[in-house]
């Protein structure tokens, strides 16, 4: 399968991803749309990877190896992220009862 | 070394310590002790003055050095003392009448309170003793310092009675006005030492001749700037009238006999810059000339006593000036010897009038004084026909000197000259008649006070009026006696250089006898009929409230020269400070400097807004910088 | 005379230095108050000391170099020679008498305020001895920031808008200029081991390092105004100067005379010790420009200095006017405006902490400085009077005055490098006795009024401090020639730069 085909699909992912961001108010929606962005990138990682291991890979078999493992570093940082966030999320819902990111202009004053 | 006047030093040091004696003990020293010590250290120095009068006269002139002033690389100038003919004449006259006006002195300011009596002695110390440095120094700095000494003491004595604020004024207009004149002496002395690289007066005149025309008369025509201030020239003689707010005597020895002629000893001393400058000379003969006339004028119609001195003063200046415009240097000289002998009998004779008056300067509340005080009335009455010009009296010798120098040189000066001499002889008698002939015009209890001054008062007038009778004889044209200008052989070797330039350059022939005669008639005739008319008009003087109308007003307020300058130069200068201080200032340069400040502070708050406190802004805010920056890497 | 370790230039920094921070941990007011008094003393025989053993002729004088951040080319290099010796004379004769002058005036928290105070001598003394750009740069920031304090924790109702004023201005001069070391910095040759031969540090802040760099003539048209806008800040010249009044009027006095008195002479120092050497032919390049604004300054300031009616103010343009011509002076390049700069940033020091003093003694007692509220003061104040009046004739340079011998210099050199502008400095001449003239009819002499009727004459510590100055004055107005010897040899040094 030509690149492009995986670049066009990371880049509506992402740009779903963003639009979900920008015009959502749900924390949780906006979370979860943070979360396709970074799954994004992902995508277009491990397609690139894969692509360079295609022309250098016979030359030198730890170069594919070697890319991937960003994208495992990602989805654990992910992960991690996600704990913390939905746990903040948790924590502003029970304090205001809302999770209406227009509620949150706190930094504000 | 050697030299015997290596001590003239002594001379403007004992003033100085008088000055400090009385100055830091003014509390502790009585009234009598101030007047000795005061009294004293000037008598001292003319004693010495005499001494080294005869040494110069012996033939023995001395250019005494004591330290460096300034000694760098770029700059030399020492603190030297130049004895010649010039300075020990001045000397004399400087320490010889200020010994008579300081006894004066004693007794006329005896009723100050005794510490401002010894502030006055201190005062009038330490201008004999710049007035020394003035005429004393080597150098044209020297010169400078004694010359900026003398008018801050002029200030300083103007402003003696510091609570009238109309004295304080007059002192503060007199020192301005000689900062003006200051300025052109000073950048004279800039360009001296630029293009000489020395302001000594011997390096300076000999090499006299390295000097371009232009320099050489941009040098004397602002050394002249200078001496206008100092002798009240126009246009900067406002302050000398103005002056007389000071005590009496001050008048008499500062703006009469001896700081104003500081401008006349300054220009003979550069004598030979001056006649290589045809320009200036003409300048100078002209502003004279012109000086003379105006004041003289003024004085025609002023009532207060000291006024009309004041300005018969100006007047006088201006005759010197005439003489130096013409180069008759030693006419000049000798005027300002004459004319400080009897300009200060005049004025120590209205002090002891206006003292008997009980401080009344008006003329028009005088009058009929002769058979109260018979001893100023004779000294005035001599020292009007020395100034009026009568012979054999000392004004005559002199200012006829200068009137055939003039002629000389042009007969145009020479008639407006005598024009002022007539005007001269005119308003001093109008002065003597209206004050010591007819009968008294003051209240009653003036007059129950009417009085001889005291010894202290009347010694001084009776030895100054000798000296006033028979001053001139020192100096008796040739036409008289062969040999009889003792003065003009004295002071020949001042003069050497410029005597020699002229013979060179433009020699003229001597006067005939026979014209002199003539020219000596008019001037002398002329002023006995002046004379004759005050006399027989002001003596029948009634007092009358009529105001000056016509012509006589604008005499009686002075030309409104004063209204002039205020109009023309302090009011502007105020409006523009004003301008400055106000719009310039505050909303100009400060205006940008806060300016820069009230932008930075504006723009920040405009800026503040973006930071909304809404996660959604800010994220849009995120995602269109990168789409600009991907828009900028790809397209652009 | 210490041997190698402790010379005269660390005693002057030191001294000051360590007093100074001790004086924070000192509780009582009196102890505070003798102490920095005696420290300051000790500091001014140091500084005496070292005038009296300096040879005349040796150029580099008391020096002395300690690689400090070796690897960048910084070193401790501090040096006490004729361009610095007179100033760091001024700064340790000012302290003294402006302790003595305070002595009886009280400031709250007065260890803070003493510390300060003997920390600002300390960054003065440093600019006027380091030969090293870092270390000049860190004492002219040292000097600045405990004024700062000063000023904003004592001074008066609009102290915070004046001291802000003051240090953004005259801090964002000091940032340019720090752009400029820098990038001078980069242009310096290696600094190599004695030894070895090795590169120690690739580039070096020396001095010499910095006059030896080598610039083309347009490099040297920028990095000029780099420095010389940080300088004509710190003067300051127009139209720079707008900080200064407001500062001196909103400053204690005490602070006030340190400002006027001697920090305005680091920007002067600055030019003479930096600035000329460094830039010679953006200086000639550029000289008209410099003395134009420096002498359309001069008449400026003459001019706005007849309209106040604030005594401090009044000073403040007085001053500026004055540091107007010295620094028209200093872009003549002749040697002998040159030397009178030199001998005038002292008198000028002198002289106006003088009338500073006298203003000061005048507030304590009336509470107001404003001219049309005073008069009559010569009456009840006699001593006062005479002391002001020679301050005040001193201030218009009248001759056997100290003021005389610099001005007289300063304008013969100006009048060699241009008639016209030596015409139209001259000017001040006359409106600097207007202005003073007036201030003194009006302040001290008419007739006293209801505030001015209880006014006492000033006791004994305060004729004592008063009569210092006016000795001074004279001395330096009679026989300014020790001073000339001091000085000399720099700055025939300096000028052959230009010849």
């Amino acid at each position: 399968m030509p690149i492009h085909y995986y670049i066009i699909l990371s880049v509506t992912l992402f740009c779903i991803g963003v639009i979900g961001v920008l015009t959502r108010r749900n924390a949780i929606i906006i979370f979860m749309c943070i979360e396709l962005m970074l799954n994004a990138a992902n995508l277009l990682l491990v397609a690139f990877s894969k692509m360079h291991n295609l022309t250098l890979g016979a030359s030198n078999p730890t170069l594919a190896s070697e890319a991937q493992v960003f994208v495992f570093f990602i989805m654990v940082v992910a992960a991690a992220e996600v704990s913390v966030g939905l746990a903040i999320i948790v924590m502003i819902y029970r304090n205001i009862h809302s999770v209406d990111v227009n509620f949150l202009n706190r930094l504000k004053h | 070394m050697g030299n015997t006047l290596q001590i003239v030093w002594l001379i403007p040091l004992l003033p100085l310590i008088g000055f400090l004696i009385n100055g830091l003990f003014r509390k502790q020293l009585s009234k009598s002790l101030v007047g000795i010590i005061g009294s004293g250290v000037i008598l001292a120095s003319f004693i010495l003055s005499i001494y080294v009068f005869m040494q110069v006269k012996g033939g023995n002139t001395h250019l005494a050095h004591y330290f460096n002033f300034i000694n760098t690389t770029s700059l030399k100038v020492g603190f030297d003392f130049q004895i010649d003919q010039l300075s020990s004449i001045f000397l004399l006259i400087i320490t010889g009448v200020g010994f008579l006006i300081h006894v004066y002195s004693t007794s006329y300011m005896h009723e100050e309170e005794s510490k401002d009596f010894a502030k006055y002695f201190a005062y009038l110390n330490l201008f004999v003793f710049s007035m020394l440095l003035l005429v004393m120094g080597g150098n044209y700095i020297i010169m400078f310092i004694g010359w900026e000494g003398v008018g801050l003491c002029s200030y300083l004595l103007i402003g003696y009675w510091f609570k009238n604020n109309e004295y304080t004024n007059a002192a503060k207009k007199a020192f301005i006005m000689n900062r003006i004149g200051d300025l052109g002496f000073l950048l004279a002395v800039f360009w001296l030492l630029n293009r000489i690289g020395s302001a000594d007066y011997h390096t300076v005149f000999e090499n006299v001749s390295k000097l371009s025309l232009t320099d050489i008369t941009g040098i004397t025509m602002l050394l002249f700037v200078g001496a206008t201030g100092k002798s009240a020239q126009i246009p900067l003689y406002t302050w000398l009238p103005d002056a007389m707010a000071g005590p009496t005597p001050v008048s008499a020895l500062i703006h009469a006999a001896t700081m104003v002629t500081a401008g006349i000893y300054m220009i003979a001393r550069s004598n030979i810059l001056f006649t290589m400058a045809p320009v200036t000379q003409t300048v100078i003969a002209v502003v004279g000339l012109a000086t003379a006339i105006l004041a003289a004028t003024i004085a025609l119609k002023q009532n207060d006593i000291k006024k009309v001195l004041a300005y018969s003063t100006v007047s006088q200046l201006g005759y010197m000036f005439l003489g130096l415009g013409v180069g008759a240097y030693t006419g000049a000289v000798f005027h300002v010897m004459t004319h400080a002998f009897f300009k200060a009998l005049l004025f120590l004779g209205a002090g002891s009038v206006i003292h008997a008056m009980s401080g009344e300067q008006d003329m028009r509340n005088m009058g009929g004084l002769k058979k109260y005080m018979s001893v100023t009335h004779i000294t005035f009455l001599l020292g009007c026909i020395a100034i009026a010009g009568i012979p054999p009296f000392s004004g005559f010798f002199s200012k006829d000197e200068i009137l055939a120098g003039a002629f000389a040189n042009n007969p145009l000066y020479w008639g407006i000259g005598v024009v002022g001499a007539l005007m001269t002889a005119f308003y001093m008698f109008r002065l003597y008649a209206m004050t010591f002939l007819g009968k008294f015009r003051g209240t009653h209890e003036q007059e129950h006070h009417l009085h001889e001054s005291p010894a202290a008062i009347t010694i001084p007038l009776v030895i100054l009026a000798i000296l006033a009778v028979i001053g001139g004889f020192v100096g008796i044209p040739e036409v008289f006696m062969h040999g009889g200008h003792k003065l003009e052989a004295f002071l020949e070797p001042i003069f050497e250089e410029t005597n020699k330039y002229v013979a060179a350059n433009h020699p003229h022939q001597p006067l005939s006898h026979s014209k002199e005669y003539l020219l000596m008639g008019i001037s002398v005739g002329g002023a006995l009929v002046a004379l004759i008319f005050a006399w027989n008009k002001f003596s029948k003087y009634e007092k009358s409230d009529a105001e000056e109308t016509g012509f006589g007003k604008v005499l009686a307020n002075k030309w409104y020269v004063d209204e002039l300058y205020d109009a023309i130069i302090v009011k502007p200068r105020n409006s523009l400070a004003a301008f400055l201080n106000n719009i310039v200032e505050k909303k100009g340069v400060d205006g940008l400097v806060n300016g820069v400040g009230k932008a930075v502070s504006y723009g920040s708050r405009q800026i503040r807004l973006l930071q909304s406190g809404q996660v959604g802004v800010y994220v849009l805010l995120m995602v269109i910088g990168m789409l600009v920056l991907f828009i900028v890497k790809f397209f652009l | 005379m210490f041997g190698n370790d402790i010379t005269i230039p660390h005693l002057l920094i030191f001294i000051p230095l360590l007093a100074g921070l001790l004086t924070f941990f000192i509780k009582k007011e009196a102890t505070v108050k003798a102490w920095s008094l005696i420290a300051s003393f000790i500091t001014l025989a140091v500084s005496i000391l070292s005038l009296v053993y300096a040879k005349r002729d040796d150029l580099s004088g008391y020096s002395f170099n300690y690689e400090w951040l070796k690897h960048i080319g910084a070193s401790f290099a501090v040096q006490l020679d004729g361009v610095g010796r007179l100033l760091t004379l001024l700064t340790a004769i000012a302290f003294p008498l402006i302790f003595i002058t305070a002595y009886k005036a009280s400031y709250k928290n007065a260890n803070s305020f003493y510390g300060l105070m003997l920390l600002t001598q300390t960054g003065l003394m440093g600019v006027f001895l380091s030969t090293d750009a870092l270390l000049f740069y860190f004492f002219w920031e040292l000097a600045l920031i405990p004024v700062y304090f000063l000023c904003s924790r004592w001074g008066g109702e609009r102290r915070i808008q004046a001291t802000f004023k003051f240090f953004v201005y005259t801090f964002a001069g000091s940032l340019i200029m720090l752009v400029g070391i820098i990038y001078v910095y980069l242009h310096t040759v290696p600094i190599l081991d004695q030894q070895t031969k090795a590169v120690v540090s690739d580039h070096s802040f020396a001095l010499r390092a910095f006059q030896a760099a080598d610039f083309s003539a347009s490099q040297q048209n920028w990095l000029f105004w780099l420095f010389f806008i940080a300088f004509a800040i710190k003067m300051p010249i127009f139209p720079f100067h707008t900080w200064q009044p407001d500062a001196y009027e909103q400053s204690p006095t005490p602070v006030t005379m340190v400002l006027s008195g001697v920090m305005v002479k680091m920007g002067l120092f600055g030019v003479i010790r930096w600035l000329l050497p460094m830039f010679p032919l953006a200086v000639v390049k550029f000289d008209n420009v410099v003395i134009g604004l420096s002498v359309i300054g001069i008449i400026y300031a003459s001019l706005i200095a007849i309209k106040q009616d604030d005594l401090k103010r009044l000073a403040a343009y007085s001053s500026i006017a004055h540091i107007g011509l010295m620094c028209a002076s200093l872009f003549t390049t002749k040697q002998v405006a040159i030397e009178g700069v030199m001998i005038q940033m002292f008198n000028h020091g002198i002289n106006i902490i003088g009338l500073w003093i006298v203003i000061e003694l005048t507030e304590r007692q009336l509470g107001v400085r404003k001219i049309s509220q005073l008069g009559g003061v010569a009456h009840k104040a006699p001593v006062l009077t005479i002391m002001l009046v020679v301050i005040a004739l001193a201030n218009i340079a009248l001759p056997l005055t100290n003021a005389f011998v610099g001005e007289f210099m300063m304008f013969t050199g100006l009048f060699q490098f241009n008639i016209w502008y030596t015409v139209v400095a001259g000017l001040s001449i006359i409106l600097a006795a207007v202005y003073t003239l007036n201030m003194i009819q009006k302040v001290f002499y008419g007739e006293s009024n209801v505030l001015t009727a209880s006014m006492k004459d000033i006791s004994l510590n305060e004729k004592l401090v008063l009569a210092v100055i006016v000795v001074l004055i004279f001395a330096v107005g009679i026989y300014p020639q020790p001073f000339f010897e001091l000085t000399k040899a720099s700055v025939a040094a300096l000028i052959t730069t230009f010849k």
